[in-house]
């Protein structure tokens, strides 16, 4: 006698699939068109997904790069900016003739394998939306080849149009071509902000300064480098006409650059988002750009059939000088996808270890973050969306809408917090709202890690990372809405369980005929 | 801090805390053990909803509720009242069914018409069938008020030990002496067990069993938009609110039945369901389509076989008190932890009738229950092999 199957539990229903693929490459820069292409050339029936051209919605949210509103109004125009992310990776042209899928401007919101809280899946499943509808498509294998997005610092002025991150430079100037600034003042001087200044040069842009807290050299002809100096702020009353900056050493020596864009070229964070939605394991790795899936010599997560190659498993200057190493990860997952799917293809050489000398990019993030904390005079905003300075964040404070009594809250902070345990952003996040906002997070998650370290005199990487949720794109409710919704689970939908005793007098006995008084009065909402 | 051996509550969420607090307020000296965070688990992650005319608690919930930020201390972000929203006839009739449970205790419910939903929700559509406004219930933020409890007992001087697993306890003579942890061991002069999804594990430590069954539920949050007069609006086959930043948080449809296998709560993910959610709030909500979901949760909660929570003094051993709210623990927390408290200080509770709430009503109950009645993981696989020998 078989048990039965509760109807209201996601026992036996199915999530509408549009299409099986074989192997999923996420992410069309050089590591993942590297592996599309590959993995189409080692026999495997490949689909690309990339989401540029993003929707402007987004770039005016600072998602997936902080664009600071620095582009000009074509991206409003779908069509052609698609042309133009065509034309900026030629590699996408291969990609087609080998035989990859490509699909351009389509967002992956969602990943779902098989775990201890998930046993209904048939297949992995990736969540796909565009600007009119989401799907879901079924995988065997998966390639993360999701890059790295800006890593934002705060610094007084830093919340102004024209403020913008490196990727979203480089998206604005070369994938895009839609910058809608004239002159660059770039802040960090290694090697990416090198080529951010590089790529504003060869648009014919003007670079007015690099700036650097650090005071180790970088090479850009003609460009004036500041060394060892820090920002204290922005100059102009409604567009941003400059920026001021001062030596480390000498505070008072503050003197302005003008400029109408000020690109925060730090460092990058690599993308772990949907290595923690599906569950991969991930490390701290100070060194290569902090939270990164841990993996093989070959690309494996600790998730088998999901794949991490390129940007979004650390980023060295090295990386950012040489794309030819994502390229070379990006072909090796490919193979080790290949093979792993029966098909016979040579491992690829290991990558070349990280040198020894490599920058310490968390000691350079707290350099530039304690800089920017020193010269503001009031509080310092971190986190934007939700208005929490930096005073709010370390005095663990309700959010302002909120009534509260300042002498109990005197006695409550950070060290009171930590007092009763480990330091966890996640649950700051809930009390100061430090992340919450409509930019998921982007805008302020590693600075806030950074202040919580800083404060506790403790190592970065000691602060767990706060959970990713879906949808990883901030999503219309009716885009992602299920369209395509079986009748299965509109039926048997109830608001929360399906148990009579919960819903009838719990002060009598349940009757007997309680599935049937049940039924007939709360049940079912959708029934047709 | 208070002398004497503390009564141990095991189990950080919200029910734990409220009965320490409780405990606590009539000057019991109290230790709350908790494996993670305070309110880390089901108890910071839910609705939010404080509406539940069915337990014998209504009436104390109803009553705690708006005096909450004062008596603890802290914010919790109540507001009262409720809005539920029908969309199709069906649903108002149904709404219709649930609200005469309120009534009949004397709680008032205004009827509203499609238009006078609208003046309070103007987010339903035209075609909406109607609705009903509730003088009583409302809704608070979880994990704001876990912390102010937490920081409420602390203030009176009660000890909460965060990141301590309980790892036996200690029965002499009949009762509860000691509590074990993996930080040391704990003497008790009486134990709690409100250990959620855990709690069958932990009173299995002293040879009670707890029938019990943990599933996953979800829930999806947009980005703010502009308040409206009563945020605890929801309907549609959706439970949910709009938290006072403007956030809409809703949840609802199918739950997903799994074991736990060790004393760590896995981590509970999201599924596709979040699309369904979705679609049901466009549909409540159709001129809110363009509001963008921002984020997703999911949490792990208990249920007992008959859905109703176990609140019940044992008579052996005879200090101990076991407490599960199967899966609606939250918004009632403010007055479970009050008859908890007397159930510790006094065994009984003066102001509820927690008769049908003993565990002993599960006496004899088969083995294999969670199978008869479905609530067990579930893989494709499995499925496929059931169906067809079956």
């Amino acid at each position: 006698m078989p048990y039965p199957i509760d109807a209201t539990s996601l026992a036996g229903k199915e999530f509408p699939v549009a299409e099986h693929v074989p192997l999923l490459v996420l992410g069309g820069g050089p590591a993942g068109l590297a592996a599309a292409i590959e993995a189409a050339r080692c026999g495997l029936r490949v689909v690309l997904i990339d989401e540029h051209p993003v929707a402007s919605a987004l770039i005016g949210l600072d998602v997936p790069f902080m664009f600071g509103e620095r582009l000009d109004p074509a991206v409003q125009n779908k069509a052609r900016m698609t042309e133009r992310v065509v034309a900026a990776r030629p590699e996408l042209e291969e990609a087609f003739e080998a035989g990859v899928d490509v699909r351009l401007g389509v967002y992956a919101w969602g990943g779902f394998v098989t775990g201890a809280t998930s046993r209904t899946l048939p297949h992995p499943l990736l969540g796909l939306a565009d600007e009119e509808r989401s799907w879901l498509v079924s995988f065997d294998r998966m390639i993360v080849a999701a890059g790295a997005r800006d890593l934002a610092l705060a610094f007084p002025g830093w919340d102004r149009p024209g403020v913008m991150g490196a990727r979203g430079a480089d998206a604005a100037i070369r994938l895009y071509q839609a910058f809608a600034g004239r002159r660059l003042v770039v802040l960090g001087a290694s090697a990416l902000g090198r080529d951010v200044a590089l790529a504003a040069l060869a648009a014919g842009l003007e670079v007015a300064g690099i700036v650097d807290v650090a005071t180790q050299p970088t090479i850009v002809s003609d460009v004036p480098v500041h060394l060892g100096h820090g920002v204290h702020g922005t100059l102009g009353a409604m567009e941003l006409e400059g920026v001021r900056i001062a030596p480390l050493a000498d505070p008072g020596a503050a003197f302005d650059i003008a400029c109408d864009t000020v690109v925060c070229a730090v460092d990058l964070v690599p993308n772990v988002e949907m290595f923690d939605l599906l569950g991969c394991a991930i490390i701290w790795r100070a060194q290569v750009g902090g939270f990164v899936p841990s993996i093989d010599a070959d690309g494996r997560t600790s998730v088998p059939g999901i794949y991490a190659a390129g940007d979004c498993t650390g980023v060295t200057d090295a990386v950012i000088a040489d794309p030819g190493l994502a390229v070379a990860a990006g072909r090796r997952a490919a193979r080790a996808a290949a093979r792993d799917s029966g098909i016979e293809a040579e491992a690829l050489p290991p990558a070349p270890p990280i040198a020894d000398r490599a920058t310490d990019r968390d000691a350079m993030r707290r350099q530039w973050l304690a800089s920017h904390v020193a010269a503001t005079r009031a509080d310092l905003m971190v986190c934007r969306c939700e208005e929490v300075g930096v005073r709010d964040l370390l005095g663990v404070r309700p959010p302002r809408y909120l009534p509260y009594d300042a002498e109990k809250f005197a006695a409550r902070d950070l060290r009171t917090l930590a007092a009763d345990g480990p330091v966890n952003q996640d649950q700051v996040k809930r009390l100061t709202r430090a992340g919450m906002g409509a930019c998921q997070g982007r805008r302020c998650r590693e600075q806030v890690q950074l202040l919580l370290a800083m404060q506790g005199n403790q190592p970065t990487g000691s602060i767990p990372l706060p959970s990713y949720r879906a949808p990883l794109r901030p999503l219309p409710l009716n885009v992602l809405s299920a369209h395509d919704e079986t009748k299965q689970m509109r039926d048997n939908w109830v608001v929360w369980f399906g148990i009579p005793g919960q819903w009838l007098p719990q002060w009598e006995p349940l009757p007997d005929d309680a599935d049937m008084v049940y039924e007939s009065r709360v049940l079912r909402d959708f029934e047709t | 801090m208070s002398a004497g051996t503390p009564v141990v509550v095991i189990g950080g969420g919200a029910t734990g805390l409220s009965t320490a607090w409780w405990l606590r307020r009539e000057g019991v000296p109290v230790t709350v053990i908790e494996k993670g965070i305070v309110g880390w688990e089901a108890s910071g992650r839910n609705g939010g909803g404080a509406t539940h005319p069915s337990s014998p608690l209504f009436r104390e919930e109803q009553r705690l509720w708006p005096t909450m930020d004062e008596l603890l201390g802290y914010p919790t972000e109540h507001q009262p009242k409720r809005i539920r929203i029908a969309v199709t006839p069906v649903q108002l009739e149904h709404a219709e069914q649930t609200a005469e449970l309120a009534e009949r205790q004397g709680f008032p419910v205004e009827r509203l018409d499609p238009k006078a939903l609208r003046e309070l929700v103007p987010w339903v559509g035209d075609d909406v069938a109607g609705g009903m406004l509730l003088h009583y219930g409302g809704h608070a933020n979880p994990q704001r008020t876990a912390q102010a409890y937490a920081w409420a007992i602390q203030d009176l001087g009660g000890t909460i030990l965060q990141h301590t697993t309980v790892t036996g306890i200690r029965v002499q003579g009949g009762r509860a002496v000691a509590v074990e942890t993996d930080q040391g061991t704990i003497g008790c002069d009486a134990v709690v067990v409100a250990a959620g999804p855990h709690t069958a594990r932990v009173a299995a430590m002293m040879g009670v069993e707890v029938p019990l069954a943990p599933a996953r539920a979800e829930i999806l949050v947009t980005e703010p938009v502009p308040l409206i007069r009563h945020g605890g609006a929801d309907g549609n086959g959706l439970y949910g609110r709009q938290t006072l930043r403007g956030n809409l948080a809703y949840g609802g449809g199918p739950h997903e039945w799994i074991e736990l296998a060790d004393a760590r709560t896995p981590r509970p993910v999201n599924s596709p369901v979040v699309r369904s959610l979705a679609r049901r709030l466009t549909e409540m909500f159709p001129r809110l389509g363009h509001v963008r979901v921002i984020r997703s949760w999911a949490g792990v909660i208990e249920n007992t076989p008959d859905g109703r929570p176990i609140l019940d003094r044992l008579e052996d051993p005879s200090n101990v008190v076991i407490a599960t709210m199967s899966s609606v623990g939250f918004g009632l927390s403010p007055a479970s932890g009050h008859a908890l408290a007397q159930l510790v200080t006094r065994g009984r509770c003066d102001f509820a009738d927690l008769t049908w709430l003993r565990l002993g009503r599960f006496r004899g109950l088969a083995a294999d229950w969670r199978e008869q009645a479905g609530w067990v993981p579930w893989s494709a696989a499995e499925n496929v092999t059931m169906l067809s020998t079956g």
